[in-house]
């Protein structure tokens, strides 16, 4: 299984092969096609994010595992890291409608709904980090 | 109790064969329920696509593989959907939330209001106050002194909603804390505008009508601050006149004065105090005329002034087809023979 893969993302073709590259070990984890349309759907959303805002920035993809009493679970990580503008206020960014996109469930709450673990940090002037897991149930 | 997603799977996978079997409307109206059973559940679109996946690769095992890619596509476009539809979900649990929180802020603001109106023999007092939508900007406040006159406030915050009502509770407060002893109206106007100019901001305006009536003498002793003329209606000439008081509307400018107008009152007459909420009602042909709502008082002037107000209400909230655009308050105050 590979292990890790960055890619980096200043055009709309580093979205579509981060996109490729979240594919490919969504499915070598053995997620359900609609699970692998949501992994990819949060990094297409993640990818554009800083296409749009910071111009470049790379998104980390890979696998991890937590083990259980009752077994391994496998999951897929999505790191985007950029040092573009940050955000000032964060917790309005994390809020429904917000987007510019006219809230059609687009932006930050919606790649949080699409996944099970998220976690923001951003400094404004520094850069954003924002890392989501999805684990395969 | 939801079903789990398996269950629908197998669901889903019988009400579609038997539909491509039979194909018949009985089968699409399964298909129809089957719907609301998928809202119910909140599964959202895209699970609803590999639903229909799963099952006809059942039923067609040698699918073409473009039809099948196809359905990948197809997953792909239903994302978005998905999307909306989760962030629908939690806007609307958010709602629920707020509404809650409305809720419990309307019935504080309920406490607000004279939980009694005060009884004095001669005078029979009726008052409805309906806020249009669940918190008011009216606002009414009755107080009888140790010489039995009865001090009665009508009160309307321009605006309504939330914001109206913020501004209602501090007049509340305003009042509360007037001196103990009875003010005439207009020194007591001048000591809430000063209030009012203080502490709310230069965009809320505060109308009100404030009056004291002397069961001693009849008198009926009244100022405005820039609010809806009430009406006066006179038993011996079986007519109205209008009940209007001038000054400026509260919270303009510190050292506003207001003249004191005062009416002798005699046996079967009555004063009657509103919010523009009464006067605004709006039909389909426009503004009610003034005259109307003094013909609809007219109607019910035999009966007790709680039923007249009540009466009149129910006149004008069926002439809106029984929707309130502003806050509606009616207070009538007669003197009894």
């Amino acid at each position: 299984m590979s292990v890790q893969s960055n890619v980096e993302v200043r055009t709309e073709w580093g979205i579509v092969s981060a996109r490729q590259a979240g594919r490919n070990l969504a499915k070598e984890i053995g997620f359900s096609s609609v699970d692998q349309a949501r992994i990819t759907t949060a990094i297409s959303e993640l990818a554009r994010n800083i296409y749009l805002y910071a111009e470049k920035g790379e998104i980390i993809i890979e696998a991890v595992e937590e083990i259980h009493s009752t077994g391994v679970k496998h999951g897929i990580k999505i790191t985007a890291k950029d040092k573009g503008p940050g955000i000032k206020n964060i917790r309005q960014v994390m809020e429904d409608g917000f987007t510019t996109s006219g809230g059609l469930g687009a932006g930050l709450p919606g790649v949080k709904r699409l996944m099970d673990e998220f976690d923001i940090d951003s400094v404004a002037g520094e850069g954003t980090e924002i890392t989501t897991i999805k684990w395969n149930s | 109790m939801a079903d789990s997603f398996s269950l629908m799977q197998e669901q889903y996978a019988k009400i579609l064969q038997t539909y491509l079997q039979e194909k018949n409307e009985i089968g699409l109206y399964h298909a129809q329920q089957f719907s609301k059973k998928v809202l119910e559940n909140q599964i959202s679109p895209e699970e609803v696509v590999s639903l229909h996946l799963d099952a006809i690769e059942k039923f067609f095992p040698d699918l073409p593989q473009g039809a099948r890619d196809s359905f990948e596509f197809l997953l792909e476009v239903m994302m978005g959907y998905g999307m909306a539809y989760r962030e629908h979900q939690s806007l609307r649990d958010k709602q629920k939330e707020l509404e809650t929180e409305i809720n419990v802020a309307a019935n504080m603001q309920q406490t607000f209001l004279p939980k009694e109106i005060p009884s004095v023999d001669s005078l029979d007092v009726g008052v409805i106050s309906v806020p249009a939508s669940k918190m008011s900007g009216d606002y009414y406040h009755f107080v009888k002194d140790e010489n039995n006159c009865i001090g009665v406030a009508i009160a309307d915050i321009i605006g309504k909603g939330v914001p109206a009502a913020l501004c209602m509770s501090m007049i509340k407060y305003a009042m509360d804390s007037l001196p103990e002893q009875r003010l005439q109206p207009g020194a007591l106007l001048e000591n809430l505008n000063r209030v009012v100019e203080q502490n709310v901001a230069s965009n809320m305006f505060i109308t009100m009508m404030y009056g004291s009536y002397d069961p001693r003498v009849h008198h009926f002793y009244y100022s405005g601050a820039g609010h809806e003329p009430g009406f006066y209606y006179n038993y011996k000439t079986d007519s109205f006149e209008e009940l209007y008081a001038k000054g400026l509307v509260l919270g303009i400018t510190r050292d506003t004065t207001f003249r004191e107008y005062h009416k002798k009152v005699e046996p079967g007459d009555f004063i009657v105090l509103l919010s523009d909420g009464v006067t605004e009602c709006r039909t389909d042909e426009g503004f009610i005329e003034r005259e109307e709502l003094t013909r609809f008082i007219h109607q019910y002037k035999h009966l007790p002034a709680q039923e007249i107000v009540n009466n009149v209400f129910y006149q004008l909230e069926k002439l809106q087809g029984f929707q309130l655009r502003d806050d509606f308050s009616l207070i009538i105050l007669r003197r009894k023979v």
